[in-house]
């Protein structure tokens, strides 16, 4: 019995030894180990041996049983590696083809520069208003201090409408009087983000269309010192730390006194070129102390409160960030355009 | 304005090079917009005035000649020319001399190309130097003669030092209006750099008779004419005017004539104040009268008068005449009269220095479309007191350069004069609108260099009386802005404003626009910004006859740029899909976005609506074309897969019903409702409407929707709902219904159905055939049932399916599919 049972394991030692495939392991399991295989039948033989020979033979037997069991469990993990292993090498990609193309959205680069406008103004404590941009002449312009025929009103060229006293507004600062009147007698920080229209041709360097921001505070101790704070961490923000930044005297109706502000020509830094007009200076926007007249046109008191207002073009400042040679890109919408800032 | 700084210098001692004067005048409020250094390439030992010792006849040419230059070196120069302004038997001409190595501009090319001076023979004669013309010189483009230079130039001086000038274009705004004249900036450049004002030397001539009785003047409209003063000049010998005077009316923009007219206008760009010159003896006296009478009066309704410059002008009430007994001889300070003007035949002249109010003279040049120097300062403002000071600087030249003896006195009428400008200003209020702590004594320090008086008074304030020509300084924010300007602005203090942080202003409704495109921006769509201003041409594109819109409905400008934009849009469809056509035409995809006003004429209200909104506009593949395989074309689903997401971000629950609206496919368009009322419209573009817009591609996909009303129905701050942690049963349901029964309709009526329970359900395929038999549909839906607090068993989860199947069945007639 014992030999037999010898026998048995050698054998299925010895062919184990020999398979590669799944299906042969299989039928391998079915010869030694299946209802019908070797091992069943020597079992079966135990029966007719003599009862004190009995336990050890069921013994023996069973040790062969597990030693057999071990042997498909430890060929059957050999079988798997290898047929993974097979798997892995033959299926490689060819990882340097394109991938699967991602359809992707983007903001267009007026509203992406606006958003970032807005952010550096948030962190200085400036929430966010709208005004119309179909406006009257009374508020775009009289209650700015612009009356009729004022010489001023040269400095914007205007679209007028069929009704009477209606026009498109050609800047923001128009917002200035819906905030003031908005809050009156509360101090408050806004910006007045939106559109404005020229009646300019349109070039390379000039739009009938763009965008403009306006920024107003007002309160009891508000000062130009604070103004150029707020223009100097504005443009700082935008245009790099290291920027220099420079305010200069100018004229608008509804400040006074009045600035101008320039950065640092980013693209000769200050040496002076065409971009410049050889000045080393770029504008960038206009602001100023809001006027007396303009603070009580809004229900402020002139004598208490002060304020600050500035306005600037987000598509200007978007060219000079980015070195774009037309303006007309902005409107043109073209994807390939508005993909650069994607 | 174009200042040469030269003339500056007669007025204020400079001692900064121009770029630094530039950079000093700009930071002052001055902007310096560039500076041309004329004469820069004359090098200095190349380029001299020279004298003509003698010209004598090329031997070898009828037309060259050979001049006899000395120029201060040992020996004089022979050199060719052809210049028609030199004869054979000429001497003595100061000219300008070019020697070998000189860099000038090619006379005979067209344009600005240099060119160095070689040595070189010219029909055989060797010739080392030239003499040049102006154009040579880049002075101006003139090449038919060589410059002749004034008898004083001085043989042998480089001409850079002699003819060399720099020249200021400044800018001005429109309140300083005081520095349009070289007077004006010089004020500025002295207060901005220290330097005191001088004036410079002018000869007094020796006074004939008196002007009373000879000259009258009436001002009907003194509300016009502030003042009008004149004086009388006899004798004048008309002639050009002195070389120096020519040329720097040409540096600055103007064009020398003679010298009468030349003078009034050196006056204006030196002092400011417009001067005209009439020839006193085309002054009539009125009727019954004898003394040649001006008479300063609006225009009566339908009077006309011929300009100067020869043009018939139509004139109305509103327009400022100057007028004599036989009716007008100019407009007031915008253009004098064909009949009165200076000719050569001129000896006696009446001066004018006036005064007209400015926003009637703009109105005036700007009515008439006469541009003059003249409108261009009376129409910003000029000092009134300027008057007397110009005639008396134009007599002394008129006696100098044309011989002109004036009359005694001037007829002087002032009916616009106005009391000195005091303003008391409290020293404090530069501390607090500037931030900048000076004492009154600097502040008036300050003040004091621009010409104003201040007198201390007590309580820190400073009496401070504001010069005549400051006429842009009314009130203490005038004067802070001064302080302010000669401090520096660049001085001032850099602050964070020190008061407390105003309450927050929540703009939800911005935020939720922001949101918004972010949204839209992650379901793949790109934003564009078109043009608010359309045509009505573009819009009716969008109807499938082409029907032009009511142009009634649409708010017009009255100056559009060109008809392509005139109406104020009241849709944004029409540019969408423009933008969609030109993007489609390079590349085979393009899903767009935009959000926008658009502007609606209201009765009701003055403003109209401008509200905001939201178009979509998708055509080509769902994805870029690539190895992998190319994607389908998107469609409706597309678009409403866009929708829904809208919905789910922002809370909102629209409800679809068939569209009427003729843009789009009958059969494939829904208009999105909102408790009852359409807020929007999308579908698959209408074919011909496709056609209109030149856009190929299967399918076009468009919505609109009206923002306001969708982002007003957005859901408030979303509360957290609990995540079941009990386990799932699915199952699915095949539904056969009607053709006409919606499937979203179906779906309600199984959520309902299986309320709390039915934890999802999904339609995953739709389909019908010939089993199903015509008319039918087969809906079949993946259903999760899922209890949030214990795992359901199957009992629980049959009841709910048949539930959910007598309610199907009972709303929509609904079989569950074998
Ligand atoms: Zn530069």
């Amino acid at each position: 019995m014992l030999a037999q049972l010898q026998e048995l394991l050698d054998q299925g030692r010895a062919s184990a030894a020999a398979l590669t495939t799944a299906a042969q392991l299989d039928e391998w399991y079915s010869t030694y180990l299946g209802k019908k295989g070797a091992l069943t039948t020597v079992l079966r033989g135990i029966g007719s041996l003599p009862a004190e020979d009995r336990p050890q033979a069921g013994k023996d037997a069973n040790t062969v049983k597990v030693a057999l069991e071990e042997l498909y469990r430890a060929r059957s993990e050999a079988i798997e590696r290898e047929a993974l292993q097979a798997e892995l090498a033959s299926g490689a990609l060819d990882v340097f083809l394109p991938g699967r193309p991602a359809s992707l959205g983007m903001m267009h680069l007026s509203s992406q520069t606006l958003r970032e406008i807005t952010a550096v103004f948030s962190r200085m404590g400036f929430g966010v208003l709208r005004s119309p941009e179909v406006e009257d002449d009374n508020t775009n312009f009289q209650l700015l201090n612009i009356p009729p025929h004022h010489p001023a009103r040269d400095m914007w060229s205007t679209f007028y409408t069929d009704q009477p006293g209606l026009l498109l507004r050609p800047h923001t600062s128009p917002g200035q009087i819906y905030a003031m009147k908005k809050f009156a007698p509360e101090p408050f920080r806004v910006i007045l983000p939106g559109k404005c229209y020229r009646y300019e041709q349109v070039t390379s360097r000039s739009e009938m269309m763009f965008h403009q921001v306006e920024a107003i505070a007002v309160g009891e101790n508000i000062t130009m010192g604070d103004l150029k704070g707020v223009l100097t961490y504005f443009a700082r923000a935008m245009f790099g730390s290291e920027r220099k930044v420079r305010l200069r005297p100018s004229y608008f109706p509804f400040t006074e006194p009045s600035a101008e502000v320039d950065i640092e020509c980013y693209l000769c830094e200050g040496k002076g070129c065409p971009m410049c007009k050889h000045s080393g200076w770029l504008e960038i926007l206009g602001s100023g102390m809001i006027h007396p007249q303009v603070l009580r046109n809004g229900g402020y008191d002139p004598e208490r409160y002060s304020g600050f207002a500035l306005g600037m073009g987000p598509e200007r400042i978007a060219i000079l960030r980015h070195n774009i040679t037309d303006i007309r890109y902005f409107f043109g919408n073209d994807l390939r355009f508005l993909e650069q800032f994607a | 304005m174009l200042v040469p700084i030269s003339w500056l210098k007669e007025y204020v001692d400079i001692d900064l090079t121009p770029e630094a004067l530039a950079e000093t005048l700009t930071l002052g409020g001055l902007e310096v917009e560039g500076i041309t250094h004329i004469g820069e390439g004359w090098a200095r030992d190349k380029v001299m005035v020279g004298q003509v010792l003698g010209v004598r006849q090329h031997p070898q040419a009828d037309r060259l000649v050979l001049a006899n230059v000395e120029y201060g070196a040992d020996e004089p120069l022979e050199v060719v020319t052809g210049a028609p302004n030199l004869h054979v038997g000429d001497r003595g001409q100061k000219v300008v001399l070019a020697l070998v190595g000189a860099r000038l501009i090619d006379g005979h090319a067209e344009g600005t190309h240099y060119t160095v001076l070689k040595r070189g023979k010219i029909r055989g004669i060797e010739s080392a130097g030239m003499v040049c013309s102006e154009k040579e010189l880049g002075v101006s483009d003139e090449h038919t003669g060589i410059v002749i230079l004034p008898d004083d130039a001085p043989v042998g001086k480089p001409l850079a030092d002699y003819w060399g000038e720099t020249v200021l274009d400044i800018t001005l705004e429109a309140n300083m209006a005081r520095c349009l004249s070289v007077l004006g900036v010089a004020r500025e450049v002295a207060a901005l750099t220290g330097k005191t004002l001088k004036r410079p030397e002018q000869v007094t001539p020796p006074a004939g008779t008196p002007i009373d009785g000879h000259v009258a003047v009436q001002i009907a409209d003194p509300d016009l004419c502030l003042r009008y003063s004149a004086s009388l000049i006899r004798n004048v010998e008309i002639r050009p005017s002195p070389e120096w005077m020519q040329r720097r009316l040409a540096l600055a923009g103007m064009r020398p004539i003679n010298n009468v007219v030349d003078i009034t206008n050196y006056v204006m760009l030196e002092i400011g104040q417009p001067l005209h010159a009439f020839d006193y003896h085309q002054v009539q006296p009125l009727a019954g009268g004898s003394v040649p009478t001006i008479v300063v009066r609006r225009a009566h309704p339908g009077e006309t008068m011929t300009t100067l410059d020869g043009n018939l002008r139509q004139l109305n009430g509103d327009m400022l005449l100057i007028t004599d007994g036989s009716g007008p001889v100019a407009i007031a300070g915008v253009m004098g009269g064909l009949e009165s003007e200076i000719t050569a035949q001129t000896h006696d002249i009446l001066l004018e220095a006036a005064n007209f109010q400015y926003i009637n003279n703009r109105k005036t040049a700007g009515a008439l479309k006469i541009p003059s120097e003249a409108s261009y300062r009376f129409g910003r403002g000029v000092d009134p007191e300027l008057t007397l000071v110009a005639l008396e600087r134009a007599i002394s030249l008129l006696y100098s350069y044309g011989g002109g003896t004036p009359a005694q006195d001037y007829v002087d009428v002032y009916p616009g004069r106005t009391p000195d400008k005091v303003i008391d200003f409290r020293v404090s209020e530069v501390k607090r609108l500037l931030g900048l702590d000076l004492s009154a004594a600097e502040v008036a320090g300050l003040l004091r260099s621009l010409e104003f008086s201040c007198e201390e008074l007590p309580g820190n304030v400073l009496r401070v009386g504001v010069p005549s020509y400051r006429l842009d300084v009314t009130i203490s924010a005038d004067l802070v802005e001064e302080v302010a300007r000669l401090y520096g602005y660049d001085n001032l203090p850099t602050t964070l404003i020190d008061d407390q942080m105003p309450s927050q202003i929540p703009s939800r409704d911005l935020a939720l626009e922001e949101h918004l495109r972010d949204v839209l921006v992650g379901v793949g769509l790109a934003e564009i910004i078109t043009y608010s201003i359309t045509s009505l041409e573009s819009v009716a594109k969008l109807s499938p006859e082409g029907a032009l819109p009511d142009p009634a409905e649409y708010i017009r400008l009255v100056n559009p740029l060109s008809s392509d934009h005139e109406y104020m849009r009241r849709t944004l469809m029409n540019t969408s899909l423009e933008t969609l056509a030109a993007n489609l035409r390079y590349q085979e995809r393009a899903a767009l976005f935009e959000i926008g006003n658009i502007y609606l004429r209201t009765e009701a209200q003055r403003l109209p609506d401008q509200p905001r909104r939201l178009s979509v506009a998708l055509a080509g593949a769902r994805a870029e074309r690539s190895w992998l395989g190319q994607s389908d074309a998107m469609d409706f689903y597309d678009l409403k897969g866009v929708l829904e997401v809208l919905n789910q971000r922002f809370g909102v629950s629209t409800e679809l019903v068939r569209s009427t609206h003729p843009s789009f496919h009958p059969g494939k368009a829904v208009d999105i409702v909102l408790d009852g009322a359409v807020i929007g419209v999308m579908g698959e573009v209408h074919p011909t409407v496709v056609s209109a817009f030149e856009i190929e591609a299967p399918h076009v996909g468009l919505l609109e929707l009206d923002l306001e009303a969708f982002l007003g129905a957005a859901g408030s701050l979303i509360k957290f709902k609990p995540i079941s942690r009990m386990p799932r049963m699915s199952e699915d349901l095949a539904l056969v219904v009607a053709e006409d029964v919606r499937s979203d309709e179906v779906e309600r009526t199984i959520r309902e159905a299986g309320g709390a329970l039915l934890a999802d359900v999904v339609l995953f395929d739709v389909y019908r055939n010939a089993q199903l038999g015509a008319g039918r549909k087969s809906l079949a839906y993946n259903l999760t049932y899922q209890a949030p607090d214990r795992t359901l068993t199957t009992e629980q989860s049959a009841k709910l399916r048949e539930r959910i199947l007598r309610q199907v069945a009972q709303r929509h007639q609904a079989e569950l599919r074998a």
